[in-house]
This record gives structure tokens, sequence and C-alpha cells, in this order.
């Protein structure tokens, strides 16, 4: 068992095209590092140059908004789906 | 032939091509359509304009499309309305009413937005369109959609008004409820677009469907005789309105085809759901999310797209916010209709009663101009006033009747 996580098409270049990937970490803020570590440089497209998410990226954790939750401190399981998806959509 | 010379990202300021893309791979800010300014210049007149087509497409010059537009030949020029009885009602010299509740074919400004989307959509070869709707674009993608041959996927929240869903199953698209609220019909929809190759008028086409709301913008200017007003009460889903009815008075201004800009833009919204207008009236950087409770269901996004941009669009032209509560919403569509004979949806009854709050507060000043925008039609939200209403007189049919229950009980 792992994190499952949707990768939205801007980022799809980094996960050779995979829109779906798996991973394994303990909250928001861990599960970019671990990302980072598989598909080097997508944490700089996710997160500011302070290490902040962008205000455009909404990350929802079981369809939950992460900023509803505890943010990038939101814990993570397994079986948990995360999804990363741009703000800028709708209305 | 079209101005445009790609996309650009608001953020950082990297072009792209103008295809179905709507994001910064590099930082996710939002991409937007970038035009050719200076060729648009040698071009476009008032004179131009002016004996174009009574349908937004008078401003083709200023809209996203390579082509000849092929939608939504008659949507947009709606009326703007002199509205001498509300003055009055509210104390102000001169007021109007950008009357986008008769807008063709679907009662909303959305068809102004879904008539450029889909023709920019054909444009770039698409036989299927979708949306993330709250109804008001359920109704303008599924008639638009359907004159123009395309398939439909219209994905909204299963709790809307009746009206706005049966107004939308009436042209027979693919209509899809969700268990959820707008928030959740967008994220889906995101996740919905990032699969399939569909063109989704506010996901992937959103740079150039949003450019259709500028239309509003021109239209009130050019309606004013060339001048835009002194305020201008504009109610925010997404915001995306408010950017662009503001980004239209600049276009304007930037060509020579106004004076200098000086519009205060104030930002409407209901109480359960005002994330854009909290920010402005709190000085706050963050657009804090909010899970949306109000009646206003067209206004119901939590997470609005555009509020940072909106709330610079309002910071930028000196206006304000305000929000109404639920009560003040059904009183300000019951004054504008008893007033101005105009019956609006609830996101109208939402611009009235902040228009009524600011006039009254001192932050439109009684002798200025003013322009309400009004964004849909009462007909489709019906549940939300039906309880404050008072009923008809009913009669026997006989003078006797007539005269005993009509002439006395109004003489009462």
């Amino acid at each position: 068992m792992s994190i499952k996580v949707r990768i939205p098409t801007p980022l799809q270049k980094l996960t050779q095209d995979r829109a779906e990937v798996e991973a394994n970490a303990k909250n928001v803020q861990d599960l970019i590092e671990q990302l980072n570590k598989s598909y080097p440089g997508i944490k700089d497209r996710i997160c500011d140059e302070n290490g902040s998410i962008r205000r455009f990226v909404n990350i929802f954790v079981n369809e939950e908004d992460f900023r509803f939750l505890k943010k990038e401190q939101t814990p993570l399981k397994d079986g948990d789906e995360v999804s990363i998806v741009p703000a800028i959509a709708g209305g | 032939m079209g101005y445009v010379k790609g996309l650009k990202c608001r953020e950082c300021a990297k072009t792209y091509p103008a295809e179905a893309i709507y994001v910064c791979e590099f930082c996710f800010g939002s991409l937007e359509v970038d035009y050719d300014y200076e060729a648009i210049r040698k071009v476009l007149t008032r004179k131009k304009i002016e004996s174009g087509p009574s349908s937004l497409w008078r401003y083709r010059d200023l809209l996203p499309i390579n082509g000849e537009p092929t939608v939504g030949f008659y949507s947009g020029f709606t009326p703007l309305v002199k509205a001498n009885r509300l003055a009055e009602e509210l104390g102000v010299r001169e007021l109007y009413i950008k009357d986008d509740s008769v807008c063709h074919p679907t009662l909303s400004f959305k068809d102004r937005v879904v008539a450029v989307a889909l023709s920019k959509a054909k444009e770039l070869g698409f036989d299927t369109v979708a949306c993330a709707s709250t109804g008001n674009l359920a109704n303008a993608v599924s008639a638009h959609g359907a004159w123009a041959g395309l398939k439909r996927y219209i994905f909204i929240p299963h709790d809307l008004e009746q009206a706005k869903v049966l107004g939308t199953l009436v042209y027979a698209p693919n209509l899809i409820t969700v268990r959820g609220n707008y928030d959740d019909v967008n994220r889906l929809c995101s996740e919905i677009a990032a699969k399939y190759n569909w063109a989704f008028v506010n996901i992937n086409i959103r740079p150039y469907y949003a450019e259709g709301s500028k239309t509003f913008g021109f239209e009130v200017a050019e309606q004013l005789g060339w001048r835009t007003p002194d305020h201008l009460v504009c109610p925010a889903a997404s915001g995306s309105l408010l950017v662009k009815i503001w980004k239209g008075f600049k276009e304007f201004e930037k060509l020579g085809l106004i004076g200098p800009v000086k519009t205060a833009l104030h930002c409407a919204q209901p109480q359960g759901c005002s994330p854009i207008a909290e920010a402005i009236l709190s000085k706050s950087d963050a657009i804090r999310l909010v899970r949306p409770k109000t009646i206003a269901k067209s206004l119901a996004i939590g997470n609005p797209a555009d509020g940072y941009y909106a709330r610079d669009a309002v910071n930028a032209s000196g206006g304000t916010a305000g929000i109404a509560s639920d009560e003040e919403i059904v009183e300000g569509i019951q004054l504008l209709a008893k007033t101005e004979g105009i019956f609006t949806e609830t996101a109208g009854g939402v611009t009235v009663a902040v228009a009524k709050k600011l006039i009254e507060e001192g932050k439109i000043a009684k002798n200025q101009s003013v322009v309400i925008a009004i964004t849909g039609n009462g007909l489709k939200t019906q549940e939300a006033i039906q309880s404050s209403l008072g009923g008809a007189l009913e009669i026997d049919p006989q003078l006797k009747s007539f005269e005993e229950k009509v002439l006395i009980s109004s003489k009462l």
C-alpha cells in the first residue's frame, strides 16, 4: 500500500507523462519532498522560493482541500488519494 | 484576421502558443491571451465598432479568435437601462442597469463567454465541449453547443435550482449532477479535463472563454457614449467577470477609444460565500477559502479562481466591496423589479443590495454615475423569492365579486 497521487497535465512532463504516481509520505510537505526525489524539479513547480505551496496550486487529500485541513502538515497514510490541481479553473 | 500573439503567464510572463492550455507549466500562474495592440490600434475605431453587428462580436478585434466567429451571433449587446426610479429610491443622480438578464439565448452573461469559448473550441478542432457550472453556464454551453452541433458534457452540483436544471436538459446535452458543491464539481472537472481531450470551456479553454466577459465592459463604455461610469458594482463568484470588465475598460483607454478610466469597481458577494469581498474589506493578503452557504447559488464558489486578480482590480480602481445577506438579496430582487421592471436572479439581488449599501455608506457619492451589473434572469431562481411575495386575489367571475374583493380590499 502507498499513497496515490494524481498529477496535473502541466507536471506530467516531469513524471514521464504519467497522470498518476505512487509515493510514501507522512504528510503533504513530506509528500512533495518524496515526489521531488523520484521526479526531480517537481518541488520547484509546486512550491514558491520560500518552499510554501504556491497560491495557484490546490492539493486535495481524499477530495478535501488541504487548506481546510492542516495545510502542509496534513497527515497522510497508506491508501490515501492525493490530487494536485491547478487553482485557475472554473467560474 | 485575428490579433492574438499567443498566451502569456500572468505571473511570470512566460509565453505559450494559443492552444487549449490554461496554466503556466513553470509557476502554475494563469495564462492570458496576449494581443498585438499596435496592430489593433491601426484598425480599430469607434466608427468601426458602431457599424459592427448588434452582438458582442462588434468587439471581435479584441476577442481571441483567428477566423470569423461561428457561435453566438445574437449574444451580448444587451440594454443599458437608465434607472430613474431606482436612482430616486437609492438617492443617486445617475444610475444605469446593464441588463444581461435578457442576453440571447439563455438569459445570462454566460452567453457572452460561451460564444467566444465555443468559437475558439471549433477553431481548435474540438467536437466535444464541457463545463463545470453553477447553472447559468450549463444553460449557455448546452444551448450554444446544440446550435453549433457539438457534443456536450455538463457538470453541475446536485442541488441547483430546478429552472437551471430544466433549462439545461431541454437542449439534450449529457448532464451530470455531482454529489458535492461547486468547488467539488470544479475539482472533479479539472481531473477529467486532464484525462480526456475535451474543450472544457472554463478549464482548458478558460483563457479564451474569460475574454468574452470584456464585452460586458466594452458595451457599458460604448452605451454611455464612450466613457466609463464613476462607479460599477459587479457580482463576483470566481471573480473573472470583474477582472475582465476592468481589463476591457483599460483596453479601450489604451487604444484611445475612451478617455482616462476613473471608474471605481466594487465587488458584490453574498454573505455565506464572500471570500473576495472579505479579503478586500479586511485588506488581507490571502483569499480565505469558505464552504458556501447562500441562496445566491450562482455565486457559491468558495475557492475563487480569480480571487486574487479580482481583489487587485478592485484595489487598482479605488473601489471597495460589499456583502449582502440572504434577506437583503431577496429585497434587492424585489426592489429592482418594482422600480425598473427587471426581474433578476439571486446574483442580481446581491448586486442591487450591495449598491444600496455602498450609497448609504457614502462610498458611492450621490452626485456620481453608477452602473449596476445585472448578470442573470429571475425566472431561473424563483425558489428564492417564492415565500416573500404576496399572493394574487382570487374572485368569482362576477362584477360583484370584483367590486367586493378587489376594490374594497385595495381601498383598505
